[in-house]
């Protein structure tokens, strides 16, 4: 307990989740998760499908009150989504509205926060630039390959200023080199402001390889199994931090928690 | 009769061979030139049939037949239209659609009304128009208003029934994006929700058309002033004028095709991020 308190005062928590467990009917899909993630974080949440992911990050969102515990946003209890935590889903497909083009679903974050019409275009420029995007600014998303598509989604999120970015498997559907390129990409960005991130993967090398600090779930009913710092060097190197032998024990690690079940 | 035999055999295999050479051929003027040529040999065979084997008038006229009658009784035929379809289709087709649309979002709202009043909807939309058309003449009188309103209630529950689909079309992911702006139910209707819906909504405006004029023309079946397709189609009929019945089937057929055309390109121009769509408009870049 004092130990907490201490890590409270020289990092304040941004996003606490507190003892949260869910259950649809009798089925108990989390128990007792319990976390508190320091601001401008980088953490990756892995685990089996099926074991609660989606879920937990909803509750974090605010889009679904857990039937137990609570999450807390700054000290206060969340009940519904917060402008200051931004989404970014792993169906990119059906995240982006297609009748609007690229520029068009950035500004949708914009009207969201009732930002004045005058100062979108040169907000949008600047989000466009960040993820590399100015060339497709009057695209359709249907134009876009998937890659693209979720930049648009990272740029629309990154519009809402953010101060927590919550990403749900976010690269799980593109292919190797794409998720790589996102990957860096991702961290620049990360690097580039203060946002905390949250990242949800199945993926385990994906987990290490982004993440400061990897908390494992194990499934029915989901709950936390690990929480692993991890203490790789940054910048991360797509080839030589995954040769690092570090990284190496790490992924021994997860195999070991992962396979055991 | 052998030689119209020969002709017609000659021309449906010349007909046949180039629908075939278009079909393979990809692109906008072939997907056009295709559907014309089927019509122009789908009216040259009946051309052949009707002269080579000297088909009364009085059961199928020849269409240079129907043509000539057409180009005959043109003043006739325009104040026909201006009455069935100017008057009577266009303002009961507008209301019947724009007010099944409305109904569908004040349902939306509402589970209760929407369980409630759709079955309803439903029944009232089986209702055949030889039964709503005499109450309706009886409700507004001869003139246009009654074929007008039939057009409206034979409309609204396409619209209402494609509408309320539309809406439930959008699902939680898209539902959780809105939420997590933190958007109002307007906000999320009125950006992702009813943009959403316009593909069922295009499905009812283009089946609607054809429905509001095949109303107004068989609503003037029961009572109207001396004009109007339906009138001139009963009358002419009972006259055995054919050539003139079959005039104004031609006018109602060109004026449903143009419709359905001209709905068709605006669904295109609207829809264009469809799927469906995407071929035509979108291109990879
Ligand atoms: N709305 C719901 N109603 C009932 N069961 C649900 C609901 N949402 C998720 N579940 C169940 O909860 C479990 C965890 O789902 P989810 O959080 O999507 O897992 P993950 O994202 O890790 O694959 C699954 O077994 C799923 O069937
Ligand atoms: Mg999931």
């Amino acid at each position: 307990m004092l130990f907490e308190n201490v890590l409270d005062v020289l990092a304040p928590a941004v996003l606490d989740v507190r003892h949260v467990g869910m259950r649809y009917e009798s089925r108990e899909v989390m128990r007792d998760i319990h976390f508190a993630l320091t601001a401008g974080d980088f953490v990756s949440i892995v685990g089996p499908s099926g074991c609660g992911k989606t879920t937990l990050l909803r509750a974090m969102a605010g889009l679904t009150e857990p039937t137990s515990g609570s999450v807390r946003f700054k000290d206060r209890e969340i009940r519904e989504p917060q402008s200051e935590v931004a989404i970014v889903f792993q169906d990119y497909n059906r995240a982006l509205l297609p009748w609007r083009t690229v520029r068009g679903n950035i500004a949708l974050a914009l009207e969201a926060r009732r930002i004045a019409r005058s100062e979108h275009p040169a907000r949008i420029a600047d989000l466009l630039r960040r993820v590399g995007l100015t060339r497709h600014a009057d695209h359709y998303p249907a134009q876009l390959s998937g890659g693209l598509q979720q930049r648009v989604q990272i740029a629309r999120a990154l519009a809402q200023e953010p101060q927590v970015l919550l990403m749900d498997e976010p690269f799980g559907a593109l292919d190797a080199i794409t998720r790589q390129r996102l990957q860096d990409e991702l961290l620049e960005i990360w690097s580039a402001t203060s946002t905390t991130m949250v990242f949800i993967t199945h993926d385990l090398e994906e987990a290490i390889y982004l993440g400061n600090r990897i908390i494992v779930l194990e499934a029915n009913p989901g709950r936390v199994a690990a929480d692993i710092r991890v203490d790789l060097a940054r910048p991360r190197h797509q080839l030589t931090t995954r040769e690092d032998s570090r990284f190496l024990a790490i992924r021994h690690q997860l195999f070991g928690l992962l396979s055991a079940e | 009769m052998i030689i119209a035999t020969i002709v017609l055999a000659v021309s449906v295999a010349a007909g046949c061979a180039g629908l075939i050479a278009l079909a393979a051929r990809d692109g906008r003027a072939y997907a056009i030139a295709a559907p014309l040529l089927f019509g122009a040999l789908l009216l040259w065979c009946w051309e052949v049939v009707c002269l080579g084997f000297g088909v009364p008038r009085v059961l199928l006229p020849a269409p240079s037949g129907i043509a000539q009658a057409f180009v005959a009784n043109l003043p006739t035929l325009w104040a026909d239209f201006v009455q069935t379809v100017i008057r009577a289709v266009v303002p009961g087709y507008l209301i019947g659609c724009g007010a099944g649309y409305l109904t569908a979002i004040a349902l939306d709202r509402s589970a209760f009304l929407r369980r409630g009043f759709l079955p309803l909807a439903g029944l009232l939309g089986a209702m055949p128009i030889v039964g709503i058309a005499p109450i309706m003449v009886m409700w507004f009188g001869f003139d246009w208003p009654s074929k007008a309103a039939v057009a409206a209630v034979m409309t609204f529950f396409p619209m209402l029934i494609n509408t309320v689909a539309g809406l439930s079309t959008t699902g939680a992911l898209e539902r959780d994006l809105m939420r997590s702006y933190g958007a109002s139910y307007w906000q999320t209707l009125l950006k992702l929700r009813l943009p959403a819906a316009l593909p069922y909504v295009f499905i009812a405006l283009k089946l609607n058309f054809t429905l509001a004029l095949i109303g107004a023309i068989v609503a003037e079946f029961f009572g109207t002033p001396i004009v109007g397709m339906g009138f001139r189609i009963s009358t002419e009929a009972a006259r055995l004028d054919l050539d003139v019945v079959w005039a104004e089937i031609a006018l109602a057929a060109l004026t449903g095709s143009a419709c359905f055309a001209a709905l068709a390109l605006l669904e295109r121009a609207v829809l264009f991020w469809h799927p469906s769509f995407q071929k035509f408009a979108l291109s990879k870049p």
